[in-house]
């Protein structure tokens, strides 16, 4: 009997170990970007951070600064979320919803293909088709702007929230849908009023992940956004992404240097913001209630 | 009978854990038993994209004549190479750009003695669209359309339309150098867009109709019909000089600049054998057909 506890004692601490894994990579994650990243503190110093230009290589005198790289992820994921919002949940809606099935057998393949493809592949499409296509479609400069990456992001975006959309969807009880056919209301009437606001806790976190995805995303937006650091707020201006800047340069910066410290804190702050979208996703489900 | 099951379950699961655990002692165990890359006859070449090119030609020749050494070229970036030499993942650095003293002094740091070896000169050819008629612009000028004083094309005697200036990312050796030569150590303006790759500024300067870039001679040759290389002059009023071999060995052409190769201390063994091949004639004559300039 006591080496049965034991057992069971091992078997739990196993289980627990596994479990709790994830937790510590996370941990361990942070602890090493913050001790490669504090030396920085002391210096240059904080303030660095907060420039309005970011120049890492120069003979007058480098700046640090994020701002124009968080203005630039900002505005590509808010654009590519707004592009891709609509696309994400209608798409959803009509598959669970209206498609009939040969139909839904047809589209949710090519929208499972959709999500498998490279970033790169998908970056260079943008590069070679979707790029020269935007500058003519707006008269500008050149198609190397916001708007390109975001359509591109958006791309990539889409077969995540239509996913986790028709999960949320399919997973309302037919008893709501029953009743409201039963008083009388329309087949969209039902969708827009009744399907669709109850399984609302899961579209928003569909589109967190979405945005989740969009941000973290590298190679599509290093090859189309043009990679000039400015702070602007135009959809047709260029755009340095965070995740751009720190796949460019983290190859190659002197080991210790001030400008690898700089990396390392737009590597936090990129963290933080995945954080923070994480935090809101749970609060938005929790709030409307995961479960009935 | 319930209980008997649950028990053989949670012994096949253990059982799988100690298989995996194992896989994963063995996974580790192999990775340290590498024998040094000397000794195997590979040599591995890491650093500035502009030379990728040229290096891996010497390479291809190199392992046709010498069997059983293996040569391995990858890009990056000149910073990327130097990186690399002073964190010992690469046998030789190919840097487009001489090393930095605060390399010099990290390489110290760490037990690295970079020696360098030029093996070949580069123009860095200026492009423009094939449609722009600009054809020829001052080293002054260059400079303040790359700091971003001038915007307009109408600014060096072109048509009334904006610049849309193209440079490489800062971890390219061409960046530095366009940097030190030709901006005068200033900053490059913050609207420039920043290539990751030579690649990408030839394609976009041939598709965007007022774009300017900078790409090493040999890939400006070889896209001479998609994009349109522009004369520069030294001063205002002097004469335009296309860059070519001939322009560049005789000095007339002014945006040069020698190709290195750096190793850890005197190179030694098949890392020497390598780099006397790429000074060799025949080294040298590989030099000349990628489109650079020999130093032989």
């Amino acid at each position: 009997m006591k080496s049965k506890a034991w057992k069971e004692k091992a078997a739990r601490l196993i289980f627990t170990g596994a479990s709790s894994t994830a937790i510590l990579i996370v941990l361990l994650i942070f602890l090493f970007l913050f001790k490669e990243a504090l030396p920085f503190i002391k210096d240059p110093g904080i303030s660095k951070l907060f420039d309005t230009s970011w120049r890492p290589v120069s003979f007058q005198g480098e700046s640090y600064g994020i701002i124009p790289l968080i203005t630039g992820s900002f505005l590509v994921t808010v654009l590519a979320t707004v592009i891709a919002v609509p696309f994400g949940v209608i798409g959803a809606v009509y598959i669970s919803e209206v498609s009939r099935k040969y139909e839904r057998e047809f589209l949710k393949p090519f929208i499972e293909l959709l999500a498998g493809i490279p970033s790169v592949v998908i970056g260079f499409f943008g590069l070679i088709v979707l790029a020269p296509f935007i500058k003519a479609v707006f008269g500008l400069q050149s198609g190397l702007t916001a708007l390109t990456g975001a359509l591109l992001l958006a791309l990539m975006a889409i077969p995540t929230i239509i996913s986790i959309s028709e999960d949320a969807i399919n997973s309302v009880p037919s008893t709501f849908k029953e009743a409201s056919y039963a008083v009388g209301a329309s087949r969209l009437q039902t969708i827009w009023k009744v399907t669709v606001p109850a399984s609302i806790s899961g579209i928003t976190a569909a589109v967190m992940l979405g945005m989740g995805r969009v941000i973290g995303e590298t190679m599509a937006v290093l090859m189309v956004t043009g990679n000039a650091a400015i702070v602007t707020l135009s959809p047709f201006e260029s755009v340095r992404t965070m995740t751009a800047t720190i796949a460019a340069e983290m190859g190659e910066v002197p080991f210790g240097s001030e400008h690898y410290r700089a990396l390392f804190w737009v590597g936090i702050v990129l963290l933080i913001i995945t954080f923070g979208l994480n935090m809101i996703a749970q609060k938005v489900f929790s709030k409307y209630g995961g479960r009935q | 009978m319930k209980f008997g099951n649950m028990k053989k379950r949670s012994r096949l699961l253990l059982m799988l854990l100690a298989l995996m655990s194992m896989m994963l002692l063995s996974a580790c165990g192999g990775g340290e038993e590498e024998v040094p890359d000397q000794e195997t006859g590979s040599i591995t070449i890491k650093g500035s994209d502009t030379m990728v090119h040229l290096v891996s030609s010497w390479a291809e020749q190199f392992m046709n004549v010498n069997q059983g050494i293996e040569v391995s070229v990858t890009g990056g970036g000149s910073g990327t190479g130097i990186a690399a030499l002073i964190n010992g993942t690469t046998d030789i650095c190919a840097a487009s750009r001489e090393i930095k003293p605060k390399e010099l002094e990290l390489a110290g740091e760490q037990g690295i003695e970079p020696v360098e070896y030029v093996v070949a000169l580069d123009g860095i050819a200026v492009c423009v669209n094939p449609e722009n008629p600009v054809s020829e612009l001052s080293l002054e000028q260059l400079k303040k359309i790359y700091t971003g004083a001038y915007t307009n094309w109408s600014q060096v005697d072109g048509p009334d339309q904006p610049i849309l200036v193209l440079s490489r990312e800062s971890s390219s050796g061409t960046y530095v150098f366009f940097q030190e030569h030709v901006l005068g150590k200033e900053d490059y303006a913050g609207q420039a867009r920043l290539m990751p790759a030579t690649s990408s500024i030839i394609q976009s300067t041939s598709t965007d109709k007022w774009a300017i870039g900078y790409v090493g001679l040999g890939y400006a040759e070889e896209a001479a019909e998609k994009i349109k290389i522009i004369g520069v002059r030294e001063t205002a009023d002097a004469e335009a000089v296309y860059p070519s071999v001939e322009t560049v060995l005789d000095g007339t052409y002014s945006i040069a600049r020698p190709l290195h190769l750096y190793t850890d201390g005197e190179a030694a063994g098949v890392i020497a054998d390598f780099i006397n091949y790429c000074m060799s004639v025949e080294g040298q004559q590989i030099v000349e057909e990628t489109g650079y300039v020999p130093v032989n």
